[in-house]
């Protein structure tokens, strides 16, 4: 064994997208105030591209099939966890009546964060709605009572109090993605910031 | 505790944009019109975030959001009316 490893902190695992160390810990990133909506208030609401709305409450929305994941994550500031056990309504599920021809998604979330994904990314079983996280209620720090899952790209695709998905019919940047961070955002292609 | 900072804290990532110190430059709020010294700013992100957020302490929204890539520095400042600087 080379003596140049045996220094190495976190050794990245064949597990891990290039330029991420492994964590045991949650760590806590916001852009702002943690959001507190009381779940006889929340709302997630659908909006086409054409206005036609489509409204779930907390009830409606916890009383569709739900889904449990275990799932590896990875924020661009360097960070992954390996599997993290999530339940969560799949958004392929939450589309099924919704009309339209959109390919692009803008979540939005309590709080006036946003985050832009192509919304084929969101369907066949690659992202969900999630309100529970290693068997408890999502708490409010992690995004709870309910977040954006979209654990194949950088978590800051994973719009913490999502309140609600705009389907466009063209791509609109969102909060860090209008402040240098890339469009996209694979981890194993480290798409960090624009031009990666 | 809390999840923010104060605006002190941008001295340091905005020297490297700045030839003055930002921090007593004032600034007035796009969303509620207070103005006051950019160290009033509540600044979120400053612990290894993707970048930082200064939001005004009389609305909380966003006056200003620094990103530092490795080779770019991308400053938005929409949620400021003006930025006054004392000469």
């Amino acid at each position: 064994m080379s003596p140049g490893f045996s220094g190495r902190r976190q050794p990245a695992g064949p597990k891990l997208p290039p330029g991420q160390y492994l964590t045991q810990d949650f760590p806590v990133l916001s852009a702002g105030p943690t959001p507190r909506v009381p779940l006889d208030t929340w709302e997630f609401t659908v909006i086409t591209e054409t206005g036609e709305r489509h409204t779930w409450s907390w009830a409606e929305l916890t009383a569709l099939p739900a889904e449990d994941v275990t799932v590896d994550i990875h924020c661009v500031t360097k960070w992954s966890k390996l599997q993290t056990h999530w339940r969560g309504v799949p958004i392929a599920t939450l589309l099924d009546d919704v009309e339209t021809a959109a390919d692009f998604a803008l979540a939005h979330s309590y709080g006036g964060y946003t985050t832009n994904v192509p919304l084929d990314d969101l369907l066949d079983g690659q992202a969900w709605i999630a309100y529970e996280f290693e068997g408890e209620p999502l708490a409010p720090e992690h995004g709870g009572p309910a977040r954006l899952l979209v654990p194949h790209l950088y978590f800051w695709k994973s719009a913490k109090w999502v309140r609600g998905l705009q389907l466009l019919l063209e791509d609109e940047p969102g909060f860090w993605e209008t402040a240098g961070y890339h469009d996209y955002g694979d981890p194993w292609r480290e798409q960090r910031y624009q031009g990666d | 505790m809390l999840d923010y900072v104060d605006g002190s804290s941008l001295a340091g990532p905005m020297r490297e944009l700045f030839a003055v110190d930002v921090t007593a430059v004032e600034g007035r709020c796009a969303g509620c019109g207070l103005a006051g010294p950019l160290a009033n700013l509540r600044v979120y992100g400053h612990d290894h975030g993707p970048g930082v957020v200064g939001r005004c302490p009389g609305c909380d929204e966003v006056i200003l959001r620094l990103v530092r890539t490795p080779t770019d520095a991308w400053l938005d400042l929409r949620g400021a009316v003006s930025l006054r600087f004392s000469m």
